[in-house]
C-alpha cells in the first residue's frame, strides 16, 4: 500500500512537469493555432538557465522559480515577433516545421556552449531529504513540486476564470471564431500568450532541474510526450491538458515501477487507445474532422 | 478549413507536374535523371552516392503523403529504421541475396504501417503529424529496449552484402551501387505510378477538399490508410538499401531527427513535386558530407537554420519554384500565341491549344 502511494506521488510529481508544460502548449495552440515543437527545447532552456543562474549568480531555486519564467517570457516574445508571426496566416504545419528547426538550433547551441554532459545542480537546503507521512517515506522535493505545480495550475485556472484577460484567452483558445465574432481582438493577445506558454515550459524546466539530468537533449523526448499528452487531453482544452499531464505522469511512474521496459511505450499505447475511442481526446470537443 | 499543405500553390499546379502536360519535357527530364543516376558514382564517393539515391526515394515516399494527400507524417523514421533493422537481420542470419532482404524489410515496414496508419488517419493535419511522431517514438523505444535483437545503442553490426555469389558487388561499393540502383529506381517509378493513377487523383482530392471527396462516395480514411502503407513500403525499400550500403544499422535511423531530416529534404526540394525529393536529398547529403569533412561539429545548427529559412522565405522549395517560373513563362508564351492568332483570323484554324486544360 505504502509503495503504491509512493509511486502515486512520484507519478504526480512527474506529471506536474507535463501538466505545466502541456498547459502552455494548449494555450499557444488555442490562441495562435501553432503546435509548438520547440516546447521541449524551452523546457530544457528553463532547466539550463536554472543551473547557470546558480553557478554564476548564486541564485537559489526560489529565485529561479521567479526569474526564469520572466526570462523565458521575454524569449518567447522575441521568438514570436521574429519567427512565428510570419506564418500565422498559413497552414499550422508550417509553424510545426519552423519550431522543429528552431529546436534543432537551440539544442545544438546549448551543446556547443555547455557540452553534452549534464550540468550539476544542488537543491536548496529546505527541500532536501525525505518526509515521513503516516508511515510512507516521500522525498521532500517531490512533494514540493507537486504542491507547487498544483498551486500554479490553480492560479492559472483562477486567472482564466476570474479575470477579464483570462476569459479572453480562454475564449480565444476554446472558440476563436466566436471570440472574434463577439468583437474580441484575438490578434492583440497572440504575442503575450506565446510568451506565457513559453514561460510555463520554462517553469517546468526549473522544477525539473534538481532531479533530472540537465542536458541539451533533455527536452527532446519530453516534447514528444507532451504531444501525446495534448492528444490524450484534447488539443483545444485547457483542463484536458492538465489532467492528461498528471495522468501520463502516473502511467510513467507505475510503468517504471512494475514494467520498466515498457514505461515509455505505455504512454503511447494510452494515446493510441484514446484516439481509437475518442478521436478528439478526453476533454476535446468532438468536431467534424476530416 | 483547408487541409492542403500547399497553401500557396495554385490548386491545379501542385499535382500535375509540367511534364505531364508536355510529354517531351517529361522524357527529357527522365533521360537527364537516368543519366545522372548512372553517372553519380563516377563523381561522388559511391557509398555517399547510394545514400543520396536512397534518401531521395525516402523523400519521394514521404511526398506521396505530404504533397499529394496533405498528410505530414513526422514519424517516417519508424518505417525507414524498422526496415533497415529487418533487412539487416535477414541479411545477417539467412545470408540471402540483399534484394531479398530489402524486400523483406519493405514488407515489414508495410505491416508496421497498418496499425499505425489505421489509428493515425483518424486525425488529419496537425494532429496527424503529432500522432505519427508519437508512434515513431514508440517504435524507437522498442528498438532501444530490445537490444538482444537490435544491438541497442551499439546498433546492428556487420550486415553482409551478398548478391547471388558475385564477389565484386559484395566488396566494391562502386559495383554495389549499380546492383542496388534498380531497386530504388523501381521505388521511384512506383511512387510516380501511384500519384498519377486514379487512386492518386483521389488522394489529391482528399488533400484539396476532404468533405467533398467523402460526399462523392470515397472512403477517405481507407484511401489515406492505403497511401500511408504504400508510402511506408517505399520508405522501407529505401531504408533497406541504406542499411546494406552501410553494412550496419544505427539506432539513429529510428530517431525523430531522421523523420525531421526527410521532411526537410522534401520541403527543401518542393512539396508535391516528386523530383523535389531528389534535389532535396542531393543537397542535404552533399552539405552534410561537406560539413563532416571540414570538421564542423554542429550539423544540426545548419539543418535547423535551413529549416527555418526555407519555411519562412522559400516555401515552394527549389523544384517547386523552378516549376512555377516555368509555368508562368509557358502561360505567357501561350497567351501571346493566342493573341496573335486572334488578331489574324486566317491562322486561327492552326491554333495550338497549349496551356489549356490545366483546370485554371
Amino acid at each position: 500500500m505504502s509503495a503504491v502511494l509512493q509511486y502515486a506521488v512520484q507519478g504526480l510529481a512527474a506529471g506536474s512537469f507535463y501538466a505545466l508544460a502541456a498547459l502552455g502548449l494548449a494555450v499557444i495552440f488555442g490562441v495562435l493555432g501553432v503546435v509548438n515543437f520547440a516546447h521541449g527545447a524551452f523546457y530544457m532552456l528553463g532547466a539550463v538557465a536554472t543551473a547557470v543562474l546558480l553557478d554564476t549568480l548564486d541564485l537559489t531555486l526560489w529565485w529561479s522559480l521567479l526569474v526564469v519564467p520572466v526570462l523565458m517570457f521575454g524569449f518567447g516574445v522575441v521568438v514570436e515577433r521574429l519567427l512565428v508571426q510570419w506564418l500565422l496566416q498559413l497552414d499550422p504545419l508550417y509553424n510545426l516545421l519552423l519550431t522543429f528547426g528552431l529546436t534543432l538550433v537551440l539544442v545544438e547551441l546549448v551543446k556547443q556552449r555547455y557540452g553534452v554532459s549534464g550540468l550539476p545542480y544542488q537543491l536548496p537546503g529546505g527541500l532536501q531529504g525525505r518526509l515521513d507521512v503516516a508511515g510512507v517515506v516521500l522525498p521532500r522535493y517531490q512533494l514540493f513540486v507537486l504542491l507547487f505545480s498544483v498551486a500554479v495550475c490553480v492560479l492559472v485556472w483562477l486567472m482564466m476564470t476570474r479575470t477579464r484577460i483570462g476569459m479572453i484567452v480562454r475564449a480565444a483558445t476554446e472558440k476563436p471564431e466566436l471570440a472574434r465574432a463577439l468583437g474580441i481582438n484575438v490578434g492583440r493577445w497572440v504575442t503575450p500568450v506565446f510568451g506565457f506558454g513559453v514561460a510555463l515550459a520554462g517553469l517546468a524546466g526549473v522544477l525539473a532541474a534538481p532531479f533530472r539530468a540537465i542536458t541539451a537533449d533533455m527536452g527532446n523526448n519530453f516534447a514528444i510526450i507532451l504531444f501525446a499528452v495534448v492528444v490524450i487531453g484534447g488539443l483545444g482544452s485547457i483542463v484536458g491538458a492538465v489532467v492528461a499531464g498528471f495522468l501520463v505522469g502516473l502511467v510513467e511512474a507505475f510503468g517504471q515501477a512494475y514494467a520498466p521496459t515498457f514505461a515509455q511505450i505505455l504512454i503511447f499505447v494510452l494515446m493510441a487507445l484514446v484516439i481509437v475511442v475518442r478521436p478528439a481526446g478526453l476533454f476535446g470537443r468532438q468536431e467534424a474532422t476530416t | 478549413m483547408t487541409n492542403s499543405v500547399i497553401a500557396e500553390a495554385p490548386p491545379a499546379g501542385a499535382d500535375v507536374p509540367v511534364a505531364a502536360r508536355n510529354p517531351r519535357v517529361r522524357w527529357i527530364l527522365l533521360a537527364i535523371g537516368l543519366v545522372a543516376a548512372l553517372a553519380l558514382p563516377w563523381f561522388i564517393y559511391p557509398p555517399v552516392a547510394m545514400d543520396i539515391v536512397a534518401l531521395a526515394l525516402f523523400a519521394i515516399a514521404l511526398d506521396i503523403l505530404l504533397g499529394f494527400t496533405g498528410l505530414l507524417s513526422f514519424g517516417h523514421a519508424a518505417f525507414w529504421g524498422s526496415s533497415a533493422y529487418v533487412t539487416g537481420l535477414i541479411a545477417t542470419h539467412y545470408g540471402v541475396p540483399f534484394p531479398v532482404a530489402v524486400a523483406g524489410g519493405a514488407v515489414f515496414a508495410m505491416i508496421l504501417a497498418l496499425p499505425i496508419g489505421y489509428v493515425s488517419v483518424r486525425r488529419s493535419g496537425i494532429y496527424f503529424a503529432m500522432v505519427t511522431l508519437a508512434f515513431a517514438q514508440m517504435v524507437y523505444f522498442i528498438g532501444y529496449q530490445w537490444s538482444d535483437l537490435t544491438g541497442g545503442e551499439n546498433g546492428l553490426q556487420g550486415v553482409p552484402r551478398s548478391f547471388f555469389g558475385i564477389e565484386l558487388i559484395e566488396t566494391e561499393s562502386f559495383y554495389f551501387y549499380y546492383a542496388a540502383l534498380p531497386i530504388l529506381l523501381f521505388g521511384m517509378w512506383a511512387a510516380w505510378r501511384i500519384v498519377h493513377s486514379p487512386f492518386g487523383r483521389v488522394l489529391v482530392s482528399i488533400r484539396d477538399n476532404a468533405p467533398r471527396a467523402r460526399a462523392l462516395g470515397y472512403e477517405t480514411d481507407r484511401y489515406k490508410a492505403l497511401a500511408f502503407v504504400l508510402s511506408a513500403g517505399l520508405t522501407g525499400l529505401a531504408g533497406g538499401v541504406f542499411a546494406i550500403n552501410h553494412g550496419f544499422v544505427a539506432l539513429t535511423e529510428l530517431h525523430w531527427t531522421t523523420s525531421g531530416d526527410v521532411v526537410l529534404m522534401t520541403v527543401l526540394g518542393g512539396i508535391g513535386t516528386l523530383w523535389g525529393g531528389i534535389v532535396g536529398a542531393f543537397l542535404t547529403v552533399m552539405l552534410a558530407d561537406y560539413l563532416a569533412s571540414s570538421g564542423f561539429s554542429g550539423i544540426d545548427l545548419i539543418t535547423g537554420s535551413v529549416f527555418i529559412l526555407v519555411v519562412l522565405l522559400f516555401r515552394r522549395g527549389i523544384w517547386g519554384t523552378v516549376r512555377q517560373q516555368w509555368d508562368v513563362r509557358r502561360r505567357r508564351v501561350a497567351a501571346r500565341r493566342a493573341l496573335r492568332s486572334y488578331s489574324s483570323p486566317d491562322r486561327s484554324s492552326r491554333r495550338t491549344t497549349s496551356g489549356e486544360g490545366t483546370g485554371r
